[in-house]
């Protein structure tokens, strides 16, 4: 097994909030990892660091060998990190292909002289951006709103074009936080095909959820997080009967969805 | 020395009013998270309704003692932006709450213009000679020093009403449901504060203290025009940011400071420029300031951390 | 020019073809329109090709990038006073105006740039206050660095600046055709201007469909997200700034050149907040938006003036309001209004950021759809 990413003590507060306290994990490659806890306990907060939104007061991330920038998200990206948001952030004004087209803007190069001289390379780049773009929209199964403004999308669509935007930036590791919220049950089983197709695609998942079900039936391995404490972390069916995690979540009197 | 003391006193005087305009700007923004650029124009709508109040009652009843005149001629004023502030965020602002976030401040600058074109309809391009209707013959408390009675007044009555305002804000029932409203509007409507009421009463109140600050400007410098509002008020933005915007402690002692900056950077910039620049570049002070707070310390000198949330 | 198209009336949906060729006829023939009314309408027309530049300079800022930039009108000033400094008796520099056109732009770019470094990180709020100081801040050097060295000759500001010399061919000067037919140098003017506007328009639709264009909208969408997907938004913004920039410096430049003397009183707040009415009137984040809103905010002013004042005169016996009130009246109002009832604009086109051609080569490969 191939570490992909490695979390060593991080920690984050803010103000009086201790948000992480010394966080530690491994990721491995190809795995899908789940990141679970009670609301608050620091999962999203986790992914801010990460990914670079928020620097971290102490710690250190490993990445494929070697350290991720602290507080410089495209970096981040540029390394092979992607993320979706818990409350969707898409490019309201964009059309759903656009949107995964912007996603894309890492990958490629073309700067304001080829724009302007509409040079061959410029040309061609825009044309495999385009096709990559489409070519997403139908992986995530929503291509035929390629041309609809993406705030005119359906809850469950837009949750889906956020995962092919992120998707498109080529990424190693995807992060994402609470894709299924709002979803139906139909949509939910559509979206657990979509993460193992995403994971058969050699793509490692970590993957922050509140429902249950979702999480035991798609995690290799899942860590517990509570109060901004890694409580506990192993695969699914040994997780679900520790004492700790239990006690975290009747303790805290808010349940899982 | 003197000139050192001197150069305190004008900046402390001017710095009052700063901090006086830049109190609304504070609370609007505290409450709204916006900037209400047409701030800056209320005032000189106060100072000229007082004008043209001080003017009719000049010609109506020339024997009134000159204190009842400013008196009334202030209350005028105040009623009158009261009722400017109220109907400013009644018919454009309220409407633009939940729009995209350069909405608001577009619709802000047109206020601002439109105050100024139709204030120039009423009173005109040209400069108004203000009434000094407290004397202006300046006293001398140390050799070379000079203060006039204008001045001192000015202090002595932005400090009262900055003190009434904090009890305002911190000790009566409205003041509460403004600090929960500018916390959380969902939470504060939720738990029976009628948000929209505590925001039409925050204009109404930072209108008032705006239309006094334009009678303090104006007699300060015994001349008002249509124009008059909007260096203040930039200035007072300023002030608001170098304090901490959104905090009312701040917005006073970023008054007062910016006041004090302008007047010693004025009286030394020949001496600092080696004779290049002259006390013509006063103005561009506050820009300077504004730049280095919003780019050194955001969040000014008494504001808290607040950080976009992922 | 497809926006433009879709937005003329009835005809653009119908047959864009014949609204494009309509949008071309028209601009060709409103000079000789103009004329019918007098000599000034014509110089009125060129002074709108000037205003579409900026308006599209300036909606490159802030219709595609999200910043709200309140001190626009400083770069057309840095490009206006780099020409008078460059091509007028002030100095005595004589330069030519295509080695002008590029340091007045460049310079330009360079101010955007300057102002750009230490307030990107702003909110957009703060953005559009600090930029509004910058212009300020130009304007006070402009009026006051006439001592104790005279750089700018103060309020004055500087004459008998050289007119547009397009290799030997002087734009100022009428074309004698035969003895009673002469092409006023007003309609040289108006067709340089206008290849400068196509030019412009064909230069910011490349870069709105593009990376570029993209990168920009994601950013003023959601500035976190757009990090998040590796939009390097501190680069993107500079670049923003200083293309943006770079229209105002060039417009600057011919502004200078065709009016003949420039001071410090075209460059009031009031003209940036008039090129800003300009944007937000036409619909902001649209080329086509820009151009109508530069043409009707240039124009209406100057209709009023004809119009207003003589009915003032017979309705009341005097002027109550003059025209630079009307002006600024119309101006605020717009703002105002249109903000309230219309946001988008009154050509409110979605902008594009890709190339349909692209996409439909792909639909019909994969048979999709
Ligand atoms: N930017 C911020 N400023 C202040 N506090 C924050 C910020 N972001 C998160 N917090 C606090 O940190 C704690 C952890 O929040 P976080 O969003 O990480 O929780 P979570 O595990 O994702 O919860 P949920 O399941 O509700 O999404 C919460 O108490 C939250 O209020
Ligand atoms: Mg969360």
């Amino acid at each position: 097994m191939i570490t992909l990413l490695e979390a060593r003590n991080i920690g984050k507060r803010f103000g009086g909030l201790q948000a992480l306290s010394d966080v530690s994990l491994t990721i491995r490659k190809g795995e899908v990892y789940g990141l679970i806890g009670p609301n608050g306990a620091g999962k999203t907060t986790f992914f801010n660091v990460l990914t670079g939104a928020y620097t971290p007061d102490g710690g250190e991330f490993v990445f494929n060998g070697s350290e991720l920038p602290v507080g410089k998200p495209h970096k981040v990206v540029g390394r092979g990190i992607a993320r979706t948001f818990q409350n969707i952030r898409l490019f309201r004004e964009l059309t759903a292909l656009e949107n995964v087209m912007a996603g894309h803007h890492i990958r490629t190069k073309a700067g304001v002289w080829g724009v302007l001289t509409q040079n061959r390379f410029t040309r061609e780049e825009e044309r495999l951006t385009t096709e990559r773009a489409y070519e997403l929209l139908k992986y995530v199964g929503i291509e035929r709103f390629a041309e609809v403004v993406s705030k005119n999308l359906s809850y469950g669509d837009q949750r889906r074009l956020e995962i092919a935007r992120a998707l498109a930036t080529e990424p190693q590791l995807l992060a994402l936080d609470e894709p299924a919220a709002g979803m139906n049950a139909t949509e939910t089983a559509q979206l657990k095909l979509l993460i193992e197709q995403i994971r058969r695609d050699g793509i490692t998942v970590m993957l922050i959820e509140h429902d249950v079900k979702l999480v035991m039936g798609l995690c290799d391995r899942v860590a517990v997080l509570d109060f901004g404490k890694k409580i506990a972390e192993d695969v699914p069916a040994v997780v679900q009967r520790n004492d700790a995690v239990i006690a975290a979540y009747l303790g805290g009197g808010k349940h899982a969805h | 020395m003197e000139t050192l003391i001197q150069q305190f006193i004008n900046g402390l005087v001017i710095g009052s009013v700063y901090a006086l305009i830049a109190l609304g700007y504070t609370m609007v923004y505290g409450i709204l998270g916006l900037i209400n650029f047409a701030h800056g124009d209320v005032l000189m709508v106060g100072a000229l309704v007082a004008l043209q109040t001080m003017m009719f009652l000049m010609g109506m009843a020339p024997g009134m003692s000159p204190l009842v005149m400013l008196a009334i001629a202030l209350l005028v004023a105040i009623v009158v932006c009261m009722l400017l502030g109220f109907t400013m965020e009644r018919l454009a602002y309220r409407r633009l709450r939940n729009a995209p976030r350069l909405a608001p401040l577009i619709t802000a600058i047109g206020v601002s213009f439109l105050l100024q074109t139709i204030a120039m309809i009423i009173w005109g391009r040209n400069y108004h000679t203000y009434p000094q209707l407290i004397s202006t013959t300046p006293l001398q408390p140390i050799e070379g020093v000079f203060v006039t009675p204008v001045q001192i007044t000015i202090v002595i009555a932005s400090a009262a009403l900055m003190i009434g305002l904090l009890l305002l804000v911190n000790r009566t029932k409205i003041g509460r449901a403004m600090r929960a409203t500018a916390e959380n509007h969902r939470v504060a409507s939720l738990m029976g504060v009628d948000t929209n009421a505590v925001i039409a009463f925050t204009f109404v109140v930072g209108a008032a203290l705006a239309a006094v600050a334009g009678v303090m400007f104006a007699s300060n410098y015994g001349i008002a025009h249509y124009g008059m509002g909007f260096m203040p008020g930039l200035k007072a933005f300023t002030a608001a940011v170098l304090g901490g915007i959104g905090n009312l402690g701040g917005a006073m002692l970023g008054g007062v400071m910016l006041g004090l900056v302008e007047s010693f950077g004025a009286g030394y910039i020949e001496h600092l420029t080696f004779g290049f620049l002259n006390s013509s570049y006063q103005d561009i002070f506050a820009f300077i300031i504004l730049g280095l707070v919003l780019i050194f310390r955001p969040t000014g000198l008494l504001g808290e951390r607040v950080s976009d949330r992922a | 020019m497809n926006e433009l198209a879709a937005a003329v009336p009835w005809l653009g949906k119908r047959n864009p073809m014949a609204a494009r060729w309509l949008i071309l006829i028209i601009a060709i023939v409103a000079p000789f329109i103009a004329w019918q009314f007098g000599k000034s309408w014509v110089r009125i027309l060129d002074f709108a090709l000037l205003y579409m530049m900026l308006a599209l300079g300036l909606n490159l800022v802030v219709g595609f990038a999200g910043l709200l930039d309140l001190g626009y009108i400083a770069f057309y000033a840095v490009g206006a006073y780099t020409f008078a400094f460059l091509a007028s008796p002030h100095f005595d520099v004589h330069l030519p105006f295509w080695v002008i056109l590029p340091l007045g732009a460049g310079f330009a770019a360079l101010a955007g740039i300057m102002l750009g470094f230490p307030v990107l990180r702003l909110r957009g709020d703060y953005l559009a206050i600090v930029t509004l100081g910058f212009g300020e801040i130009v304007r006070i050097f402009m009026l006051n660095l006439n001592y104790p060295v005279n750089i700018t000759n103060g309020p004055q500001g500087i004459n008998m600046i050289d007119p547009i010399n397009l290799f030997g061919w002087d734009l100022s000067r009428n074309i004698q055709v035969t003895e009673n037919f002469t092409i006023n140098s007003l309609f040289l003017y108006y067709y340089f201007f206008l290849l400068a506007v196509a030019a412009s328009i064909v230069f910011i639709q490349r870069l709105q469909i593009s990376r570029v264009g993209r990168a920009w909208a994601a950013m003023r969408d959601d500035e976190l997200a757009a990090k998040a997907i590796g939009i390097n938004t501190r680069n993107m913004k500079l670049l923003a700034f200083s293309l943006g920039a770079t229209f105002g410096g060039v417009s600057g430049c011919l502004f200078g050149a065709f009016q003949g003397f420039v001071s410090p009183e075209s460059f009031s707040l009031m003209e940036s907040i008039a090129v800003l009415t300009m944007v937000v009137f036409g619909g902001m984040g649209n080329i086509a938006g820009a151009v109508v809103g530069a043409f009707v905010l240039a124009l209406l002013p100057e209709v009023l003036r004809d119009v207003a004042v003589p009915l003032q005169q017979t309705l009341f016996g005097h002027v109550l309001l003059d025209p630079e009130v009307l002006r600024m009246l119309l101006l605020s109002l717009a703002m105002i209004l249109m903000m309230l009832l219309r946001p988008a604009g009154m050509i409110p086109a979605r902008a594009r950021y890709s190339h349909d051609h692209h996409l439909s080569n792909k639909l019909k490969q994969g048979g999709a759809k």
